[in-house]
């Protein structure tokens, strides 16, 4: 009875990869919406203090960055592994902060020029000394309004 | 002749390498940023930096080189500094029939501790060779104070914690509302004021 024909065994039936590319896409959005770009490439080392009492910064176009930590590896045999200043995408001395405040501030839209926090992403084993410097600058320009960007967690941990 | 009809189906098989090319791209140019931090605002530069403070209404904190905290001529651990704060600020030190007495304070009214929390001024200073996360670590724990007595009279006044109301008014609510928050806030501020001053870096 040709009815029962025995099927050819190895004859596995494909699996769809049909849905695939919609998992891949799930991942990608995923990906687009908890990251952010960025938007200058780091030459200074910066592992971040934590803190608890820690609020968001909201609306990035109001906020200038400045870098300070280490120079990573690659850079410390030209700069040394005393702790930097990075400002956009270049080492800076700490005199240059004054104009970079009022540079970048001047870029941005007048409604905004008063509103500005400056966003001081600094390395846990920097000392204060360059911080205090740094603030003494940010004084002199008026910019006032600072934020010591930190991870989110206990301040205790930051004594080991 | 049949088969001409049907439309060949579209082999979508390449699609998936299309979208891993994409998420590879987004993982190699994105980073998962912090944008969390401690707000401060930096004390004006002035012109006149001689201004009379009481001792009583000065909570000195020291950082030393060795990452030690000193408050008021004690070595103390960083564990304590945040009562240590809160009972300053929080003492109200005046007297009952003075008129700057300070009435919702619940502070223990020591003579050597701040008079009116609105007096009480916080001063840090940090030796050049202090750690900054240890720096941090002590700017959290004042803000915790401030953020505690915030909370304790607003959830009294408002029934709400003070977190909770700076946090309401970043959302979208109706101007109304949010100028109603913003009131509370503000007065919430005028109580438990944050003043912090930096003295210039000792040198050593």
């Amino acid at each position: 009875m040709a009815k029962f024909a025995k099927k050819k065994d190895g004859d596995l039936p494909a699996v769809s990869t049909a849905s695939l590319p919609d998992i891949v896409f799930m991942l990608l959005f995923f990906f687009m919406t908890v990251t952010t770009m960025k938007d200058s490439s780091l030459l200074v080392q910066n592992t971040l203090p934590n803190a608890s009492e820690v609020k968001k910064l909201e609306k990035k176009d109001r906020v200038i960055y400045i870098y300070v930590g280490k120079p990573t590896r690659e850079y410390q045999s030209v700069y040394g592994t005393e702790p930097k200043i990075q400002l956009n995408d270049k080492f800076a001395d700490v005199n240059e902060v004054g104009t970079y405040i009022l540079a970048e501030r001047a870029k941005k839209p007048q409604e905004l020029q008063n509103v500005l926090t400056t966003a001081l992403k600094v390395d846990k084993d920097a000392n204060m000394g360059l911080i205090s410097d740094i603030k003494q600058k940010l004084r002199q320009v008026n910019a006032l309004k600072v934020n010591y960007t930190t991870y989110e967690g206990d301040a205790f941990n930051n004594l080991q | 002749m049949s088969k001409l009809k049907q439309a060949p189906e579209v082999n979508a098989g390449s699609m998936a390498d299309i979208a891993f090319l994409l998420l590879i791209f987004f993982l190699v140019t994105a980073s998962i940023e912090t944008d969390v931090g401690l707000n401060r605002i930096l004390p004006r530069e002035s012109t006149d930096p001689f201004v009379e403070i009481k001792a009583r209404n000065l909570l000195e904190i020291g950082i030393n080189a060795k990452n030690q905290l000193m408050v008021e001529g004690d070595i103390l651990p960083l564990e304590e500094l945040r009562t240590k704060v809160v009972s300053f600020i929080d003492n109200g030190g005046l007297q009952t029939n003075d008129k700057d007495f300070c009435g919702y304070c619940k502070g223990e009214r020591l003579a050597h501790l701040s008079e009116h929390p609105d007096q009480a001024i916080i001063s840090i200073t940090t030796s050049r060779d202090s750690d900054y996360a240890y720096y941090v670590s002590v700017q959290n724990e004042i803000i915790g104070a401030y953020n505690l007595l915030r909370n304790r009279e607003s959830s009294r006044l408002y029934g709400i914690a003070y977190e909770t109301l700076v946090q309401n008014y970043g959302e979208d609510i109706g101007p109304t509302e949010k100028m109603a928050i913003k009131g509370k806030i503000e007065a919430i501020r005028a109580m438990f004021p944050q003043k912090i001053i930096e003295p210039e870096v000792i040198h050593q």
